[in-house]
């Protein structure tokens, strides 16, 4: 594939000092240095995480597909960090990097790769499969597009609740009989499920009903292999999709979390308060390869080391080590903070590591769960269904 | 009791009576049904292609605009795979959706979030979300609507573990399972036939939910074993009605679900009469009647005194012409033949 193919790379972090940056990052930078360094960390963290998961899916300890999300931190921590912790989110099967950034223990996360019983869907589910439901993250779905029908009936519930029940629904951290909020619903996609019809049924209908959901495209540049305009018309302009549907649309750029953020919390705002759907071009890339077992030859090491030139982790960690500083001029973090958040996080996924290794495998009867809520007899004519062991994170 | 949480349905309350005068249609039956569990549930809603104000392709739903406003019974664009899917979303969040398919046979364009998501999530998510959704609309052959709309997704769908199917074959059945089908915690797949909305039998006043898995004897008979779900049933007993004629009676079992399937009623049948005919308006390849008869086998093949015979739709696509549909339909000819030549 030529250069000329390749999708355009985002233009470089504007300096510090230039006007430019200081009105992109107005609202990134008026949050607390703690969130900020918090956000670094969940980057940090999901890099740590997918290195560790690459190791141990070539030591085959873990099985399957297994696709990895290095170079796409930012959308995940920008976009979600930008919701209430009860706001739902769905996503494909890019999953890890969504679910460790919405709060998943980094241990059931792992423990589910390793098909253990400890996993988040007791290793049921496997890398494509998280689901976290006191996150409200309601999965990691397998099928390119199939999610997006689901985050708009997840939205179409929320808007619901608010309209017709008048009460919340008993979901996580909810008190009995408490009121309903406004949500908005993330429905996270590639840019390969654009061409989906799943995706645009899903478009019409949050736009005929105006249901608060918004479409995420993360938009790598590859469906797999296929280089974006390869397979999708209008991809120099994806607004095309969104304007059919009336729904707004917005270019973002995926590399800096917090210009990221700064695009991305108005528009969040904006269709909680108005109850009515968005759709974002989000532009990141993925520095791996589509899965574990993509040889990439469909792009040239050059195209990827200009990404990684810009690679959001060392753009924050440059931002919170030396343009931000306080009155005195200090930054807002220090070489060893960093060094030693490296640490704390490193450690912490060496740990989920071992406590996957180290968990039982799902009890054989285990099949046989979770097949039904309210199983009884003859549903089939070999299996006896039974109630499952309550799942890990409930 | 917490917000939303209703009490446990009691299948142990014996069902009313099924002589009355009280003659309404099966449509109605099944509209009294979703009625009478959206008064109770807000959480309940329907929605489908012209359910609102074309008041159900098929009157179903007539009338229930009117009762439970548009933010409830809502009408869909031509849009299976995105309104199926967004039944998916709103059951994990915890709304009890009902879904009109018109046509079960337009439900395959919603075969990734029917067969992908509703029967796997529970299992998928390690017992985080089940999806309680009950998909509903007509389903089978009949009205001379030719290969695409003649559909019995039975065959197809009861292959995949983590549904529940019911397909009855009357009002009375019909109101019965509807509602502990909108009851259930599991998805539902509630297979109607567009022939028999309009059959109209007694549906009493008085609230009732028939249980899954338990078949109906509707007639009884020593000399064979017809089972038979849906539509069929009604040929089964016309076909019983004339065997009569020739001193032949046969037990005729309504299983009304498929998924569970109450094997123990047809072998409990099968040790009185020691023959079988399975009656199933799906192909043959690999169909309901193919599990019936396999389960049979495994269980109660001593019982057989002859071997068992299934009556399915003839193995080619569904035909336009009135005598070719006919001709592809079991009906009562080729059942009333099935029985006699268990007899010899």
């Amino acid at each position: 594939m030529t250069q000329a193919h390749a999708p355009t790379p985002a233009p470089s972090p504007a300096k510090p000092d230039s006007p430019r940056a200081a009105s992109r990052r107005r609202m990134a930078e008026q949050l607390p240095d703690a969130t900020l360094i918090k956000w670094l960390r969940d980057m940090f963290l999901i890099r740590e995480f997918e290195n560790r998961t690459a190791q141990a899916y070539q030591q085959a300890r873990i099985g399957g597909f297994c696709h990895l999300y290095t170079g796409q931190e930012a959308v995940a921590v920008g976009t979600i960090n930008a919701l209430q912790p009860d706001d739902p989110i769905v996503h494909a099967y890019r999953d890890h990097g969504h679910a460790l950034a919405r709060g998943m223990d980094p241990r059931a996360c792992m423990a589910e790769m390793f098909g253990r019983a400890s996993g988040c869907a007791k290793g049921k589910g496997g890398s494509m499969h998280m689901f976290d439901k006191p996150h409200w993250f309601f999965g990691g779905h397998g099928i390119v597009g199939a999610q997006t029908p689901l985050g708009t009936g997840l939205a179409f519930a929320a808007k619901y609740e608010c309209e017709v029940l008048g009460k919340s629904l008993p979901n996580p951290g909810v008190l009995d009989g408490q009121p309903p909020k406004k949500k908005v619903a993330l429905a996270f996609l590639g840019d390969g499920a654009l061409n989906q019809g799943a995706l645009h049924e899903a478009m019409n209908l949050a736009g005929l009903y105006s249901i608060p959901v918004i479409y995420i495209v993360e938009n790598n540049g590859y469906s797999m292999g296929t280089a974006i305009h390869r397979g999708t018309t209008m991809a120099h302009d994806l607004m095309a999709k969104a304007r059919a549907y009336g729904i707004e649309g917005r270019v973002i750029d995926g590399f800096d979390v917090m210009e990221l953020y700064d695009h991305f919390k108005p528009l969040v705002d904006a269709c909680r308060e108005e109850q009515r759907p968005a759709f974002v071009d989000l532009k990141t890339y993925r520095y791996l390869g589509h899965s574990m077992s993509d040889p990439q030859k469909y792009r040239t090491k050059d195209e990827v080391d200009q990404f990684k030139a810009k690679d959001s982790i060392d753009c924050m960690a440059a931002y919170l080590m030396g343009e931000r500083v306080d009155a005195a001029g200090k930054p807002s973090l220090s070489q060893d903070q960093f060094q030693e958040m490296q640490e704390e996080v490193r450690a912490l996924v060496r740990d989920s590591v071992e406590f996957a290794e180290n968990s039982p495998v799902p009890d054989p009867a285990e099949l046989y769960s979770d097949v039904f809520v309210n199983p009884q007899p003859n549903l089939s004519p070999t299996a006896e269904y039974v109630k499952g062991a309550r799942n890990p994170l409930l | 009791m917490p917000a939303f949480e209703l009490p446990t349905v009691d299948f142990s309350k014996p069902l009313p009576s099924r002589d009355g005068t009280r003659l309404i249609q099966f449509r109605e039956a099944l509209r009294e049904a979703m009625s009478e569990e959206m008064r109770r549930d807000p959480r309940v809603f329907l929605m489908g292609e012209e359910v609102a104000e074309y008041h159900g392709a098929y009157k179903v739903s007539q009338g229930m605009l009117e009762e439970f406003g548009p933010k409830r019974i809502i009408d869909s664009p031509i849009s299976e795979n995105g309104f199926a899917g967004m039944a998916v979303g709103a059951a994990m969040y915890g709304l009890r959706p009902i879904i009109e398919f018109m046509s079960w046979s337009f439900s395959l364009v919603a075969a990734d979030p029917i067969l992908n998501n509703v029967p796997k999530m529970l299992y998928m998510s390690g017992g985080q979300w089940g999806c309680p959704v009950v998909f509903r609309g007509n389903d089978g052959a009949g009205g001379q609507l030719g290969s695409t709309h003649s559909w019995c997704v039975e065959g197809l769908y009861a292959n995949v573990p983590g549904v529940k199917i019911v397909i009855p074959s009357n009002p009375y059945d019909a109101k019965g399972l509807l509602k502990t089908a909108i009851r259930d915690d599991d998805p539902v797949f509630f297979l109607e036939s567009e022939r028999m909305l309009g059959d109209k039998a007694h549906v009493p006043e008085e609230e009732y939910y028939i249980p899954f898995g338990q078949a109906r004897v509707a007639r009884e008979g020593d000399d064979c074993t017809l089972v038979s779900f849906g539509r069929p049933v009604n040929f089964c007993l016309e076909a019983a009605a004339e065997l009569e004629n020739d001193r032949i009676s046969v037990d005729v079992l309504d299983m009304r679900t498929i998924r569970p399937l109450d094997i123990d009623s047809i072998l409990t049948s099968l040790r009185k009469t020691n023959r079988l005919v399975v009656v199933d308006q799906c192909w043959p390849f690999a169909s309901i009647a193919s599990e019936v008869v396999t389960q049979v086998c495994e269980r109660g093949f001593d019982w057989l005194d002859t071997p068992p015979v299934r009556v399915n739709t003839e193995d080619v696509p569904t035909p336009y012409a009135k005598g070719l549909e006919y001709a592809y339909l079991p009906n009562k000819d080729k059942i009333a033949a099935a029985v006699r030549k268990t007899l010899g």
